[in-house]
C-alpha cells in the first residue's frame, strides 16, 4: 500500500491542498498536479535548470525535491512573474526585446535562476551574469542574446 | 513517477530522526539536500526502501563560531557557509571554495553533511575537510562519537559511519596564523565535476619558513588524497620556485592516482593537478607573507 501525505503549498501566492505519494518529485506536482506548466522538465537529474523555481525566495530544482518537501513552503513558479500578459517582468520583457530565446524550452528555468541573481546583483559584470547562468543550459542562442537580455534586464531594473 | 516507491518519514527533532535510524537500521537512507540522492533516485541507481527527511530538523542547520572552532550543522546549506561573515573571517579557504561547487540552485539546497557523507572521490568539500583538519560528529541512539576527517573517508562513496549513525556536527578550526590558503580546480564547464583539483593551505614561522603545509587533491582517487610526501618536503624550508616545483611533481606525480576517464586520461589529470598545486603553493605563500605584515 502506497502512503500518502496531505500537503498545503503555496504557489504564486495561491495556496493549495493536495495529496500526494512521497515520490511524486516536485517539478511533476506543479506540472501534473497544479497543471502549471509553464515549470518545464528536461533532464529531471539537476543538471540542465530547466526546472528551476524559487523555492521560499531562493532558486532550487524542482525536479531534486520530492512535492512533500514542499509542504507549508512558498514557491514562485515562472507564472508568478508577469501580473498579466501585457505587463511582463522587466526580465522577460528583455528576454523578448534582445531575442533571448529561441524555441523557449529553457527560458522558463532561465528567468527563475535569474531573478534572485539580479536581485542580490543588480548591476551584474558580464562575466557574472555568464557564471550565473552556468547551471542552466540552451541549445538554441549560443547564450550570447541570452546575456544581452539579462544586461537590459538590469538596466530596466536598476 | 521516476523514482521507485520508499517509505518516507520527515522527522522534526533529531530524537525522533534518530529513533527512525535505529527502527530501519540498514534500508534507511538519510535525505538532506538531495542534490546527489534524488538524481541517484530519479535514475533509480539508488532505491532505498526507506527515506528519512532532515529538512524539518532545524537543530541541525547552524553556523556558529565558539572560542577557536566555527560549529556547522550537518544540516547547513552550502549557500549559507559560502556567504558566512565568520568562515569568511577565520576559514578564507572555505569561502574561496564554496563557488566552485556545482551552481547556485544547487548550493541553495545542498548541505555540507550532505556531501561530506555522499563521499564523492571528485567532491570540494571532503578535500576542504581534510586539508582544515576538521572533526565530525556522529550520533546514533546510544551516544555520540567525534571522528576526524582523516578518517572518516573510507573510500569511494564509503565513510566511516556505523549504518545507525547520523552526521550531526562538522567542527572546523580556524586557520592558524601566518597561514596562506588557495584553492583551485579545472572543469570543463564552470559548476561541472572538476578534472583536477587542489586545496592548499600554508602556515609560515617568524623566518618566513614554512612551518605546515596542507595539499589535497579531488577526483585524485577514492577519496580525498592528501599529499603527505610533498607536505614534509616543503616544511622547515624557505620556499622558492625550485622547492614548489620539486613539490608539485612528487605530489602529482607519486601520491596521487588518478583514475581517467572519458573527458581526460589520468595523465592529463596528473599534470593539471601539477600545474594546479604550483599556482596554488604559489597564490598561498604570497598570502601568508601579505598576513606576515
Amino acid at each position: 500500500m502506497t502512503q500518502s501525505f496531505p500537503v498545503t503549498i503555496t504557489v504564486n501566492e495561491k495556496e493549495y491542498k493536495r495529496e500526494v505519494e512521497p515520490r511524486l518529485l516536485l517539478s511533476d506536482f506543479l506540472r501534473h498536479e497544479l497543471g502549471l506548466t509553464g515549470t518545464h522538465v528536461g533532464c529531471e537529474h539537476g543538471v540542465c535548470g530547466a526546472c528551476t523555481i524559487l523555492f521560499d525566495g531562493e532558486s532550487a530544482r524542482s525536479c531534486l525535491m520530492f512535492a512533500v518537501q514542499a509542504n507549508g513552503h512558498n514557491m514562485t513558479t515562472v507564472e508568478g512573474l508577469a501580473k498579466d500578459k501585457d505587463n511582463l517582468h522587466p526580465l522577460q520583457q528583455s528576454f523578448w526585446e534582445a531575442h533571448g530565446l529561441q524555441c523557449g524550452y529553457c527560458t522558463p528555468g532561465i528567468l527563475m535562476t535569474l531573478v534572485p541573481f539580479l536581485k542580490q546583483n543588480p548591476n551584474p559584470t558580464e562575466d557574472e551574469i555568464r557564471h550565473a547562468l552556468s547551471g542552466n543550459l540552451c541549445r538554441c542562442t549560443g547564450y550570447q542574446h541570452i546575456v544581452d537580455a539579462v544586461k537590459l534586464a538590469a538596466e530596466k531594473m536598476r | 513517477m521516476k523514482p521507485a516507491p520508499f517509505e518516507y518519514h520527515a522527522p522534526d527533532s533529531l530524537e525522533q530522526a534518530l529513533e527512525l535510524m535505529h527502527q530501519h537500521v540498514g534500508e534507511a537512507k538519510i535525505l538532506a539536500g538531495g542534490q546527489s540522492l534524488v538524481p541517484a533516485m530519479n535514475f533509480r541507481v539508488v532505491q532505498p526502501s526507506v527515506l528519512i527527511d532532515l529538512n524539518r530538523v532545524a537543530e541541525l542547520s547552524y553556523i556558529r563560531e565558539e572560542g577557536d572552532v566555527i560549529r556547522v550543522g550537518s544540516m547547513a546549506r552550502e549557500r549559507h557557509l559560502e556567504f558566512d561573515s565568520s568562515v569568511a573571517k577565520h576559514i578564507p579557504l572555505l569561502t574561496e571554495a564554496m563557488p566552485f561547487i556545482a551552481h547556485p540552485q544547487i548550493r541553495n539546497r545542498g548541505t555540507i553533511g550532505g556531501s561530506l557523507v555522499n563521499a564523492d572521490p571528485a567532491a570540494e568539500l571532503p578535500v576542504l575537510m581534510l586539508a582544515l583538519g576538521a572533526r565530525l560528529k556522529a550520533q546514533n541512539v546510544s551516544g555520540e562519537r567525534w571522528i576526524d576527517a582523516q578518517d572518516f573517508f573510507a573510500g569511494m562513496f564509503t565513510t566511516a559511519l556505523e549504518p545507525d549513525e547520523i552526521l550531526v556536527e562538522i567542527e572546523l578550526p580556524f586557520m592558524p596564523p601566518r597561514t596562506g590558503w588557495s584553492f583551485m580546480e579545472v572543469a570543463p564547464r564552470a559548476g561541472d565535476y572538476a578534472l583536477a583539483g587542489v586545496a592548499v593551505l600554508a602556515t609560515l614561522d617568524e623566518n618566513k619558513k614554512c612551518k605546515q603545509a596542507k595539499l589535497v587533491y579531488l577526483n585524485a582517487g577514492d577519496g580525498p588524497i592528501e599529499a603527505k610526501e610533498a607536505e614534509k618536503l616543503l616544511e622547515g624550508e624557505t620556499l622558492n620556485d625550485k622547492l614548489i616545483d620539486s613539490a608539485a611533481a612528487l605530489a602529482s606525480e607519486k601520491e596521487i592516482t588518478p583514475f581517467g576517464s572519458i573527458h581526460a586520461s589520468s595523465e592529463f589529470q596528473r599534470h593539471l593537478a601539477n600545474v594546479l598545486t604550483k599556482k596554488a603553493l604559489k597564490t598561498a605563500f604570497q598570502r601568508a607573507e601579505d598576513n606576515l605584515q
